[in-house]
């Protein structure tokens, strides 16, 4: 978005006759706001609206005020649904930032072997996240998966009907999905990292370790916190992998927001209390941008290689 | 980037891809496109009528095949049939209804889903239709009618074919361990130790999916208390599910889950996938309560489990001291066919015509038993014999016709809104993460909803 508007640079550049360049690309966002505001912000202000009402999704919209939002309030499905939101974000950003970081630094080396592993490791990022969990799920089967097939106790679990087990069967498939995505990003993050960085410190003496924690790591300050971004607002949104692998089950053990509102509107046809759910992820998901904006220290244009 | 690198045609291009996006996207969401665009029936021919239905074997074939047998007679009075899978149609039809945009004949499964259309006034009233039909009533199964019928009136035509649940079992597995199919509720519980001790499940089960595992309790609640502890439910009455005979029911569910009695990872498994049958034919699991739907598949794809007579079926054991009637079953009295309020005069009169010549005619009914189902037709026991599963099809004709009490499936019967809540409170009570009095305190909030 911000490349549409690029900060005009100073004194370098005159000034045109068609009377200011920032005017005439300004208004070339426009088709992105008016695809924006048609389908996101309408929508929005129609799902702020029918949390309002009571509406099976047949009848007539009866406006009830706050008749949806307390009985979603009060009801103790929503804290545990939130429990769950947390616990799958926390452990996917755990699993996923570490591994995809060093996966990255890794593949961003230039040898041939490394392009070839890297070719294999993207793999996952092809698959749809429908296919994906249809497939542990046939794999995972305690009576016709892979453990039954091969005769290995150890795999013979009860993977996906023991709560524990399945918020771990979770994590795991979403980041094997998901850790070649963002090895990508830290993969061309560490190659636009200026040689010449290393070359000085090669020279001061510093040895690989220390070159990682002290040049790599904080060059890659915004990747990470652009990475972070997209691992915790997405997992706020995980469904189809959820909805395939467990349903929220068992019982309600891996039912997160997405899940429960969708249980909510379309199962339950209780469209208002689902609308109510809905704002409450668009709130959540804000403030958790918004908070790692703030981390990120000021504006993320600053420059890195002040002085290089 | 720069912007001088932006050029006017590149912009243009974009803009022109943004519109097409946008044209494409609204193409998606206009609905089934040339067969449904109708929607309310009143396009093309007068009488013209449309009609959404499921997929799926067998009974695609035979849906299609009455349709087109209309459309032959009746070259001025089309109906045009579009298709939906299961799952993508409850969606689907709810939201069409909503929009105002619902086929002539609109399939359904009655009960509480019919309710909540009936509130909405989006369906035609057929009490007065079918006092002036008396003939297209009196053929059917009277018991069908009960999930048609909302306070009083009829809403649907009862359609296809009856499918209540039974008790199968694997007869190899039996011979192995030396037992005799359960008699009584004691007996299944004595069964349980003997099968895990010789290394294969008692009981199969998809209890992903939630409603597989309601249809233990539904048993359970009517051999213990007869069908008036759910009669109470459904009439809306305070507490009803806190009934001695409800709590009893409850806990002796828990407690064949706590006896290993259902397969192991029971309830990662879903009944969409036909995994709970396969556990039973493929000989890992002994027996499973599941809807007389499910003999198609097993004869299909058991290889020759079905055809070697190595199916076992029966109605549901008795529970010792309990009050219920032996022959009372619980499953789906029928499907069930209703006609859009909002369409036009012409196609309702269409919709009509199909139910009184062409829904459950001759042929349809005879295309029905081959596939190995009843129809709810009066009087088919007879043809039965002559068919390769005739006595599957006898046991399921007799268990229909003969029971007191069918009655429809709860999460069918009950409104959406009800169901779900009481699908979600059977998930956790068979997770065992909630005692029957949980259970209980739970569902009594949501009755009369």
């Amino acid at each position: 978005m911000t490349t549409l508007a690029p900060p005009a640079a100073p004194g370098t550049r005159r000034t045109t006759s068609t009377g200011g360049r920032s005017g005439s690309v300004a208004w070339m966002a426009l088709p992105a706001l008016l695809v924006f505001i048609a389908f996101g912000v309408v929508p929005l202000l129609g799902v702020l609206f029918l949390s309002f009402t009571s509406w099976d999704g047949i009848g007539v919209i009866k406006p009830t005020g706050l008749v949806s939002w307390r009985a979603v309030l009060a009801d103790p499905g929503l804290l545990h649904a939130l429990w769950v939101t947390f616990v799958i974000m926390a452990l996917s950003w755990l699993v996923q930032t570490p591994a995809s970081l060093l996966l990255g630094v890794f593949l961003a080396g230039h040898q041939r072997y490394r392009e070839f592993l890297a070719v294999l490791f993207f793999i996952p990022l092809l698959l749809s996240s429908a296919a994906i969990a249809i497939t542990y799920k046939a794999l995972l089967d305690p009576n016709f998966g892979l453990g039954a097939g091969l005769h290995i106790p150890l795999l013979v679990q009860d993977w996906l009907g023991e709560a524990r087990l399945a918020m771990g069967v979770i994590i795991f498939v979403v980041s094997w999905q998901f850790i070649p995505f963002h090895t990508l990003i830290y993969q061309g993050a560490v190659r636009q990292i200026p040689r010449s960085m290393y070359e000085a410190a090669q020279l001061d003496g510093a040895g690989r370790v220390r070159m990682f924690f002290r040049i790599t790591l904080p060059q890659l300050k915004y990747t990470i916190i652009t990475s972070s971004t997209l691992m915790v607002v997405g997992s706020l949104v995980f469904f189809d992998l959820i909805f395939v692998l467990t349903e929220g089950g068992p019982g309600d053990a891996t039912r997160n927001l997405a899940l429960d509102m969708y249980k909510r509107g379309f199962q339950a046809n209780l469209m208002g209390q689902a609308s109510a759910i809905a704002v409450i992820l668009v709130l959540v998901a804000l403030a958790l941008a918004l908070l790692l904006r703030r981390i990120g220290g000021g504006s993320s244009s600053t420059s890195q290689l002040e002085g290089v | 980037m720069d912007p001088k690198t932006l050029s006017r045609r590149n912009f243009l291009g974009l803009a022109a891809g943004t519109a097409a996006t946008v044209a494409l996207a609204s193409c998606g969401s206009s609905g089934p496109s040339d067969k449904g665009s109708s929607g309310g029936g009143g396009s093309a021919a007068a009488g013209a009528a449309t009609y959404w239905f499921l997929t799926g074997a067998p009974g695609e074939k035979i849906r299609q095949g009455s349709v087109d047998r209309f459309n032959q007679a009746n070259p001025n009075a089309k109906i045009t049939a579009t298709t939906f899978a299961n799952d993508a149609y409850k969606t689907k039809i709810k939201t069409a209804i909503g929009a105002g945009q619902a086929p002539t004949i609109i399939w359904g499964w009655g009960g509480g889903g019919l309710r909540s259309y009936v509130q909405a006034s989006q369906v035609e009233d057929l009490t007065s239709w079918f006092a002036e039909n008396a003939a297209v009533k009196d053929r059917l199964f009277p018991s069908s009618f009960g999930a048609a019928t909302i306070d009083g009136k009829i809403y649907a035509m009862p359609a296809e074919t009856v499918q209540p649940i039974v008790l199968y079992w694997n007869k190899k597995l039996f011979d192995k361990v030396g037992a005799e199919p359960p008699q009584s509720w004691d007996d299944l519980m004595s069964l349980v130790p003997k099968f895990n001790s010789a290394g294969v499940a008692p009981i199969s089960l998809g209890g992903q999916s939630r409603w597989t595992n309601m249809m233990w309790l539904e048993f359970l609640f009517d051999r213990i208390g007869g069908p008036e502890v759910f009669q109470a439910v459904f009439d809306g009455e305070k507490d009803a599910w806190s009934n001695p005979a409800s709590i009893q029911g409850l806990t002796k569910a828990q407690e064949l889950i706590k006896a290993n009695g259902f397969v192991k990872g029971f309830s990662s498994i879903t009944a969409d996938s036909n995994a709970d049958q396969a556990l039973l034919y493929t000989g890992k699991a002994a027996m499973m309560l599941h809807g007389t739907w499910t003999y198609g598949n097993m004869k299909e794809a058991g290889g020759d489990f079905v055809s070697g007579g190595n199916l076992g079926y029966m109605n549901f054991p008795a529970v010792d001291g309990g009050k219920g009637d032996l022959s009372n079953t619980v499953g789906n009295p029928g499907q069930y066919y209703s006609i859009s309020s909002k369409a036009t005069p012409e196609a309702k009169e269409t919709a009509k015509k199909f139910f009184a010549t062409a829904v459950l005619s001759d042929a349809e009914v005879k295309e029905w038993t081959d596939n190995g189902a009843i129809p709810i037709v009066k009087g088919t026991n007879s043809q039965l014999s002559a068919s390769k599963d005739a006595d599957f099809l006898t046991f399921v004709y007799d268990t229909a016709s003969g029971a007191k009490v069918f009655a429809q499936s709860w999460d069918q019967a009950l409104s959406p809104t009800a169901a779900e809540k009481l699908l979600d409170n059977i998930a956790k009570l068979f997770q065992l993460s909630i005692t029957p009095q949980q259970f209980a305190d739970n569902m009594n909030q949501v009755i009369g909803q």
